[in-house]
């Protein structure tokens, strides 16, 4: 039954479907909130709660996208949603715009604005008609 | 062993598609998985890129087992008549007192 493919001699650690591997690479990390880090693991646990190191924060608008220069990281496990290695050549490929942080953050505030107000008409048409708004808690995990 | 964490070792190298707690779909190659259903992919892919962009510089992932809504399976490797019977086999166990030791 012991036929490891990829996880050969990793298999010490349990659980984490052996993140050493991944250890010291670049990695891209969903967080359950949404957000995405991007940085260098350099340690890994049982839960996978992970280190990273020259974290960045990288925010999508569309086709756009911008960094913010984060430091050191300390994920605590059940925070993370999925986390991968990026490919240099798929992540040259794609055509996307790199701006800068202001810029990003600019059309993030604007997507969140007409989000936020997206939802208050909702919640107003369904209070309007004896409804309870729902928790506003769809992007979260 | 837990009986889902061997039935998933033995999808190893099959296609799957993981369904995410925040909707997100990941199609890929089943390349590993732990005892907390953890699971590792290969070659992924996003149904929606445009909605995901962050995905398309990922080739393998490490999905956590505790964001996993739903895994889609391929029907034709899942044997379920012998799932059944690794269940009742497991309560069968279960139902034994002091009996934990093999």
């Amino acid at each position: 039954m012991e036929e490891r493919e990829s996880s050969t001699s990793h298999t010490y650690l349990p659980g984490t479907a052996s993140l050493v591997q991944e250890i010291d690479k670049r990695l891209l990390v969903v967080l359950r909130d949404g957000r995405t880090l991007i940085g260098y693991l350099r340690s890994v646990d049982q839960f996978a709660n992970l280190l990273m190191q020259h974290t960045v924060e990288r925010i999508h608008v569309g086709k756009q996208f911008g960094d913010i220069p984060r430091g050191i990281y300390l994920i605590r496990g059940e925070n993370v949603a999925l986390c991968g290695e990026i490919d240099p050549e798929l992540e040259g490929r794609q055509e996307l715009e790199r701006v800068s942080i202001d810029e990003i953050l600019e059309a993030q505030r604007v997507v969140t604005e007409k989000r936020e107000e997206k939802r208050k008409r909702r919640e107003q048409l369904l209070r309007s008609r004896g409804m309870r708004p729902l928790d506003h808690t769809d992007y979260d995990i | 062993m837990p009986l889902f964490y061997s039935f998933f070792k033995s999808l190893v190298g099959k296609e799957v598609i993981v369904e995410l707690k925040n909707d997100l779909c990941i199609c890929g190659t089943l390349d590993s998985v732990d005892q907390y259903l953890n699971v590792k992919l290969n070659d992924i892919s996003v149904p929606d890129p445009d909605k995901y962009p962050h995905m398309l510089s990922v080739r393998n992932c490490f999905i956590r087992g505790s964001v996993v809504r739903y895994v889609q399976l391929p029907a034709e490797e899942v044997d379920t008549v012998l799932l059944q019977d690794a269940t009742r086999k497991e309560v069968a166990q279960g139902k034994q007192p002091q009996k934990s030791a093999s």
